[in-house]
């Protein structure tokens, strides 16, 4: 469904992205993770059609895109709320764009504040709301628009652990039910390995995926399953690689993501205290 | 409670001062004077007629200079030359009082309405344009793509987002604009003619009754007073909370 051919972004001298290949199919969940600054969230911007790739193509159903278009919406990491515009206003704010009929509208508008659970505060204003509420509404006025794809740059990160667990069972359900390409970019290995099909790992200076991994285990996944402990460990390892390259770079060459795990002082060898 | 007690106690002192007699009636009034002449004046009509003369003036003045800030922020935010250019001559003009238009005004419109209403406009304008401007310039850029994402464009993405994020600033601009507006009514009604409050002020130091000035201040000052903080205050804090500026 999506096609990225060799695509290539460069801030001035500096190359955000080089060589990206990827093909993601329909329905598929997809995450990308890396260290910071590898262009995870410039890669999901230049498919939303927000930022322009240097060169190469992005391809949605055989066709390149060119700028935005409410088959490909974006969930932002701070939820990005209209604060003037309640709950029901947000959410119908992007409708009202593609969709004419007032009863339609509202009767969308209904059915997916039920879908997040927020019938209640339709008419609460955004400075009301927690973020976890928050970013469901942001949620329920991007999957309103019914887009083929599903955007997701760190939609949970800056929601606190128990409020993100809810979240996530929430969008495995809703993507369970409507079938929706999600791609979803995050730092959370255990996030990320729990939600998605696919795992794709990005490395830094040039990003460029470095690998691309499978999760072939039913839906939907409890985070106690041991299956997703090991996978986890997997893709740690392969990411711990990259995450050096950054620490390295940021702290000097001495930096060694592992430490000697015996306690060694000069003062302090045996019989040394004596 | 406190500062009734405060209140209270600069009228005794002030009375007292007076009591003492050491400058004549027509340099310091006694406060118990002054009071009757406010409430003598609010009575018969003169301050109340001359109140509304004023709100008259200002309210036309304040209403050109807001509509018309705005659309030269518009402008300004939307076309770099023009902020360049013009928005830096903004900054300068900014810093001139606005009574010094008076001259230039009275040339132009001849004595009388048209030229105080002109340095009202003067006199608020400036405000409007750079608190609107900065709004405009500073909107979350996160909302503006969000915008684009839900499929705005141009004009649309304009009005629906881009305005409707930047009302705490214009929020802003408005009450300054109101505050700068009233005082550059002010030193226009006493230079010029008419019937407004600061005609009266004129009028009574002709006479030597500094009763009559000292009432028309507490009139000028009560009148800022309240509409800055019970009208425009208000307003303000209620969009910031809204808009999510303020820490709760």
């Amino acid at each position: 469904m999506i096609k990225i051919n060799n695509l290539n972004k460069a801030y001035g001298k500096i190359n955000v992205l080089q060589d990206i290949n990827l093909h993601i199919k329909e329905s598929e969940f997809v995450s990308f993770i890396g260290p910071s600054g590898c262009g995870k969230s410039t890669l999901i911007n230049i498919i939303a059609g927000l930022d322009k790739a240097t060169s190469g193509k992005v391809l949605v159903d055989e066709k390149e895109i060119n700028g935005t278009h409410t088959d490909r919406i974006m969930v932002f990491q701070n939820a990005a709320l209209f604060p003037w515009l309640d709950v029901y206003g947000n959410v119908a704010f992007g409708l009202k764009n593609i969709c004419k009929d007032p009863n339609e509208i509202r009767d969308k508008v209904e059915e997916v504040l039920r879908k997040v659970h927020l019938s209640k505060f339709k008419h609460h204003y955004p400075h009301q709301l927690s973020g976890g509420m928050k970013q469901r509404v942001s949620i329920a006025r991007s999957i309103v628009m019914d887009p083929k794809i599903l955007l997701m740059d760190e939609p949970f990160s800056a929601l606190d652990e128990q409020t993100r667990m809810l979240l996530h069972n929430e969008l495995q359900e809703i993507w369970m039910e409507t079938g929706k390409t999600i791609l979803f970019v995050t730092h959370n290995i255990r996030e990320a390995v729990k939600l998605s099909d696919r795992v794709i790992i990005m490395g830094i200076r040039p990003g460029c995926i470095v690998d691309d991994i499978a999760i072939d285990m039913a839906h939907p996944r409890q985070s106690t399953d041991s299956n997703l402990f090991y996978k986890e460990e997997l893709i740690f390892r392969k990411l711990k690689v990259e995450i050096e390259k950054v620490a390295k770079e940021e702290l000097g060459n001495e930096y060694n993501f592992e430490k000697n795990h015996l306690s060694w002082e000069h003062n302090n060898t045996m019989g040394g205290g004596i | 409670m406190k500062r009734i007690i405060f209140l209270g106690s600069i009228i005794i002192l002030w009375e007292g001062v007076y009591k003492l007699d050491i400058w004549p009636d027509f340099m310091f009034p006694s406060p118990l004077n002054v009071l009757d002449t406010l409430i003598d004046g609010l009575m018969n009509g003169t301050y109340s007629i001359a109140l509304l003369h004023s709100l008259r003036r200002l309210l036309i003045g304040y209403t050109i200079a807001v509509t018309l800030g705005i659309v030269i922020s518009i402008v300004l935010a939307t076309n770099k030359t023009m902020d360049e250019t013009f928005g830096t001559l903004v900054l300068s003009l900014q810093s001139v009082p606005s009574v010094v238009w008076l001259p230039l005004a009275l040339l132009w419109f001849k004595m009388g309405e048209t030229s105080i209403i002109f340095v009202v406009v003067v006199g608020g304008i400036w405000n409007m344009i750079m608190n609107t401007s900065t709004g405009i310039k500073n909107v979350d850029p996160t909302l503006i793509r969000c915008g684009k994402n839900l499929g705005y464009q141009g004009l649309d993405l304009f009005t629906k987002i881009i305005l409707p994020a930047s009302i705490p600033h214009i929020i802003t601009g408005m009450r300054l604009a109101w505050a700068f507006c009233w005082r550059a009514l002010m030193a226009a009604e006493i230079l010029s003619t008419g019937q407004g409050l600061g005609q009266i002020l004129m009028w009574g130091r002709d006479m030597g009754n500094m009763n009559t000035v000292v009432s028309v201040m507490l009139m000028i000052a009560f009148t800022g007073l309240i509409t800055d903080n019970l009208v425009f205050r208000k307003i303000e804090l209620k969009i910031f909370e809204k808009w999510g500026l303020m820490a709760s």
